[in-house]
């Protein structure tokens, strides 16, 4: 009885030894941080990881990223609860401006959204003349599409899209969605035989994973801009004001447009991003 | 098929190369879900000898609470310790969103009512007459307790290993209050879900593979030491 009560107290000492020895999460403390609240899609390109440790190298300041939808990141935003946003969601950007939460808004990049679907295209949207076309085509068919539905910046295009193209998918039986990021909205599209809306950037990210095929690109309306915003320190006294105008100046540093213009080159053989900023733009 | 050996193979390389970042997301995952099942077995114990051994007004209504709290879906108390935690929450002042305190509190409090309710019904379990003849030989309230708390020890293990279980591989909460920062709060459940996103699914069936290693070596000694303790 006893010399099992002393094996057990050795193991619980070990554990508490363990647990109280300063290890790699002690040493964050008393460092400039900031809330970085981003895209999936930049994430999941891998894009993220180059900017933010080139960013933390040369500054110190420690990035704490946070990858949700544009909507999620914007309403992160409105509450404060983020120092800096890079999003895609020009149209509820500039409501976000006009409600004072932003103090300053940059383009810094861009690509292109694409239509996606299984090779064989039964609803023929190589075809078509416009992504209303396309879509208006898929909609007749009622051919599966998928949403992301989850208030994305490539949510809210699909939508105006639709509503340009002049249908109401909403309930629609071939029309659902799947409240997840654009990795797993291609991969559930892929498995179904699906349409759906995506990035370039984690399309090809993805694409030799998939049984997808990019089936209609290159309309004027499909351009995808990200923008980098300040939150509006006056309405949110926490906020990190220095270090996000430094992530902001940062992004559109020759440094960081050059590092946003070449990746993915080497593995994809062509840009997954193109650059839209500069250190002369003028901010709006 | 083929993908489960690659990433077979994937983890077994990463493992024994040691990589760095690898190390890191699983020492953090040990760290944040070993010590909110410490904490978690500090308050659930006492919480189960205090009401697996005594009697007072409302006893069953806190046991129909922790009862149900041993079903408490992670992505709530998620949500709920988010909202705490917000910079304009009521705790935002702290600055622990985001952080792997957050996390450890998060998972701790998951874990608390599993180990509470598991307490409670071994307390109970124990025989009536042993409390009292501690008792007659004279031991205060507090030393009957610790008695009996170490009388139930087999059954309390159980308990520490069903809470462990439960936090290391959650994810919906971890994600929420930490974030799945690189290098600073990724944890081994909220990587492999991001690596799937990015169609590494080689990289997230190792990590997987990690998970169900750590988990499965822990429980293994949590069982040698309660077995040992059956034995004798």
């Amino acid at each position: 009885m006893k010399a099992q009560g002393t094996r057990i107290g050795i193991i619980l000492f070990l554990l508490l030894a363990w647990l109280a020895a300063p290890g790699p999460t002690a040493c964050m403390g008393g460092q400039a941080e900031l809330i970085l609240a981003t895209t999936t899609s930049t994430q999941d390109s891998g894009l993220l990881d180059v900017l933010v440790s080139s960013f933390e190298a040369r500054t110190g300041i420690f990035v704490k990223t946070i990858a949700v939808g544009s909507g999620q990141a914007m309403a992160l935003g409105r509450r404060g609860e983020a120092d800096v946003l890079l999003v895609h969601s020009p149209e509820e950007e500039l409501t976000f401006m006009e409600q004072g939460f932003g103090l300053r808004r940059r383009p810094v990049m861009y690509n292109d959204f694409i239509l996606v679907g299984p090779p064989r295209d039964p609803a023929r949207v190589k075809e078509a003349a416009s992504v209303k076309q396309a879509l208006s085509s898929i909609a007749s068919r009622a051919h599966p599409f998928l949403s992301r539905g989850d208030r994305s910046g490539t949510h809210v295009k699909e939508m105006s899209l639709w509503s340009q193209a002049g249908v109401n998918p909403q309930g629609a039986k071939w029309y659902q969605e799947t409240g997840q990021g654009m990795g797993q909205t291609l991969m559930v599209a892929s498995e179904k035989e699906a349409y759906t809306l995506s990035d370039r950037g984690t399309f090809l990210a993805l694409s030799s994973r998939l049984s997808l095929d990019i089936l209609f690109q290159g309309d004027s309306s499909l351009r995808n801009e990200y923008h980098v915003i300040e939150i509006n320190p006056a309405k949110f006294p926490r906020v990190n004001a220095t270090s996000a105008r430094l992530f902001s100046d940062f992004l559109v540093s020759k440094e960081a447009q050059d590092l946003i213009g070449t990746f993915g080159l080497a593995r994809y053989g062509q840009p997954l991003f193109f650059i839209m900023g500069g250190p002369d733009q003028m901010p709006r | 098929m083929e993908l489960l050996l690659e990433g077979l193979s994937k983890g077994v390389s990463l493992l024994l190369q040691g990589d760095p970042e690898v190390l890191h997301i699983v020492l953090l995952t040990l760290r944040v879900s070993g010590t909110a099942t410490l904490l978690s077995l500090v308050v659930g114990v006492s919480l189960g000898a205090l009401v697996g051994l005594s009697s007072f007004p409302g006893r069953s209504i806190l046991m129909s609470f922790v009862n149900t709290g041993m079903g408490l879906p992670p992505v709530v108390v998620g949500l709920f310790v988010t909202i705490f935690l917000w910079r304009n929450g009521p705790l935002g002042a702290l600055g622990l969103l985001y952080t792997p305190t957050a996390m450890i509190l998060a998972q701790a409090v998951i874990a608390t009512p599993i180990v509470a309710g598991i307490s409670i019904a071994a307390m109970q379990g124990l025989s009536d007459k042993l409390r009292l003849q501690i008792l007659s030989l004279g031991a205060t309230r507090f030393q009957v307790a610790w008695i009996l708390i170490k009388e139930a020890r087999l059954q309390l293990l159980a308990a520490v290993m069903a809470g462990f279980g439960g936090v290391i591989s959650e994810v919906g909460a971890s994600m929420m209050v930490g974030g799945n920062i690189k290098g600073y709060t990724r944890v081994l459940t909220t990587a492999t879900v991001m690596e799937t996103a990015k169609g590494n699914f080689d990289v997230a069936i190792a990590l997987s593979i990690i998970l169900l290693l750590l988990a499965y070596a822990i429980t293994l000694v949590l069982t040698q030491v309660q077995q040992k303790g059956h034995g004798a």
